[in-house]
């Protein structure tokens, strides 16, 4: 039987955290692509016309309804094949990115709703162009009811980084699984990348109920 | 005018004089099977202080809102200024008009709500300044002393620095009268502006728009149920009943010597 060594844990610390960085920063990445495009999306969405919205819900219901795995997969080896080929790190935060778009586009597509009729009435009668009713009454007031749902969603993105294990993008999983095939000892490494994960996202969702509170008054 | 057929009939309303602000031309609103507006017509000039009475369901928020393009009317044109709301002239024929025309001809017109409906992102100040900037294009600071002039008007000096939420019901509907006279409109709706309010508030919004009745020559369009304020600030007073206009004449005539029945029977009940 195996018996805990702390020893062995200073060992790999070192490429645990290394491969620490590489998960917040493909957490970080792609959440900014997932809030970009899925505002893209939600706004397509509700374009009026047809020809627009109709591809766009095309595209985002495949993406949110196949699994991530299998679309990180895609990526990785299917499009190299047609002369696109990107570095693992970058196809993984496009990969997250764009999984989590067609999640974060329903999230702002619910807060704009929520913001009054009569918020788009005023904004008619004191005749604001569309784009400054949408800059300077609509998103910021959606912002504000989308913000602690999107932190959610990133510490659910943050989460699934371990995915990008299977593209060999550095991240702590890939880090701990390299460690353990070379010791053969697997305890320690996936110990401690499971501390790591929560040492991050705990404190992180607690920061996010807080912040709620302030945005929700 | 001119002759084509496209356009629609003009003779309904024989009131063309030059100072006619307003006119709704065989306006039908409908929604669903429900017609709310049947083929109405009137006109109101400008300057003048119109108010618009009638039973609940009568439209009277309706015609509001078709003036404020919140609607459009199913047939029919209105005109504001000369110029067609909804419609415009294409080669002599009458189109439905495109959202740059709508845009011109109704930033002559500014709406208060029942409910304010001011930004609740945006201080007291820039509720007023955003659009005087984005849509007249005023500097920062001229707009800033437009509106720090309409504060003091309603009696909110105080209030510059604030968000909408931190104010009474009272305060945030005067503001919202400071918004939509910043546009410096020629037409003023207002929709019941005192329903939503406590009733210790009401009186002092009132004051504010018979403050403003009295010293601007802006033209008001008024759906309410203060009879007495209705009395104190129309030149017209215009009955309504089931989409059309029954009844119209100054508030002396109407609310003392009533010559409809509908009209008495609607007086009796809220005053
Ligand atoms: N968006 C809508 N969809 C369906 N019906 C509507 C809509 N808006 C108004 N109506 C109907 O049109 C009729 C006229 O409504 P309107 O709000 O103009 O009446 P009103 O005279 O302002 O009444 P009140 O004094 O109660 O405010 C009512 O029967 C109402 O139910
Ligand atoms: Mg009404």
């Amino acid at each position: 039987m195996n018996t805990w060594s702390w020893g062995y844990v200073g060992d790999i610390l070192p490429d645990l955290l290394k491969g620490l960085w590489i998960t917040v920063q493909a957490t970080l990445y792609g959440s900014l692509v997932s809030f970009a495009l899925g505002l893209v999306w939600a706004l397509a969405l509700r374009s009026p016309s047809r020809r627009l919205t109709w591809p766009v819900s095309i595209v985002v219901e495949f993406i949110r309804n196949t699994p991530l795995l299998v679309q990180l997969f895609f990526l990785f080896f299917v499009l190299p094949g047609w002369g696109l080929t990107f570095p693992p790190l970058a196809t993984g935060v496009i990969g997250l990115g764009l999984h989590y778009s067609t999640f974060t586009a329903e999230v702002y597509r619910a807060g704009i709703d929520g913001v009054p009729a009569g918020q788009w009435e005023a904004a008619t009668a004191l005749s604001l162009p569309r784009r400054r009713t949408w800059s300077a009454v609509i998103l910021p007031q959606a912002f504000r009811r989308v913000v602690p749902v999107l932190g959610n969603y990133v510490i659910a993105m943050f989460k699934d980084t371990p995915m990008l294990a299977a593209i060999t993008v550095g991240d702590m999983l890939f880090q701990a699984n390299s460690i353990s095939a070379a010791t053969f000892d697997y305890m320690e490494p996936i110990t401690v990348v499971g501390v790591l994960f929560i040492v991050i996202s705990y404190p992180t969702s607690l920061l996010l109920r807080a912040l709620e509170r302030r945005l929700v008054r | 005018m001119s002759a084509d057929p496209n356009l629609p009939e003009e003779t309904a309303n024989p009131a063309v004089d030059g100072t006619e602000l307003i006119r709704f031309d065989h306006v039908t609103k409908r929604f669903g099977a429900h017609t709310v507006l049947d083929s109405l017509d009137f006109t109101v000039s400008s300057g003048k202080h119109v108010t618009l009475i009638g039973p609940s369901g009568s439209g009277k928020t309706t015609i509001l809102r078709l003036l404020m393009t919140l609607l459009t009317p199913d047939e029919g044109t209105i005109k504001v200024g000369g110029d067609y709301l909804t419609h415009e002239e294409k080669g002599g024929r009458l189109v439905p008009a495109g959202e740059k025309h709508t845009r011109e001809v109704r930033k002559n017109i500014g709406m208060v709500f029942q409910q304010f409906n001011l930004f609740p992102n945006m201080k007291v100040l820039r509720n007023i300044t955003e659009a005087p900037v984005h849509v007249l294009g005023l500097g920062k600071e001229a707009a800033e002393e437009r509106a720090r002039g309409l504060l003091d008007l309603v009696g909110l000096t105080d209030h510059v620095d604030k968000y909408p939420t931190q104010l009474s019901g009272g305060q945030q509907q005067r503001v919202a009268i400071a918004r939509a006279l910043a546009m410096r409109p020629q037409v003023l709706l207002l929709d019941e502006v005192t329903s939503a309010l406590d009733p210790e508030l009401v009186a002092g919004v009132l004051d504010v728009l018979r403050d403003i009745a009295h010293t601007t020559d802006i033209t008001m369009l008024c759906v309410t149920h203060e009879m007495n304020f209705a009395r104190d600030i129309s030149d017209d007073v215009l009955m309504f009943d089931a989409g059309r206009v029954i009844e119209s004449g100054t508030p002396e005539k109407i609310f003392t010597e009533p010559e409809h029945e509908r009209t008495r029977e609607f007086l009796s009940a809220v005053l």
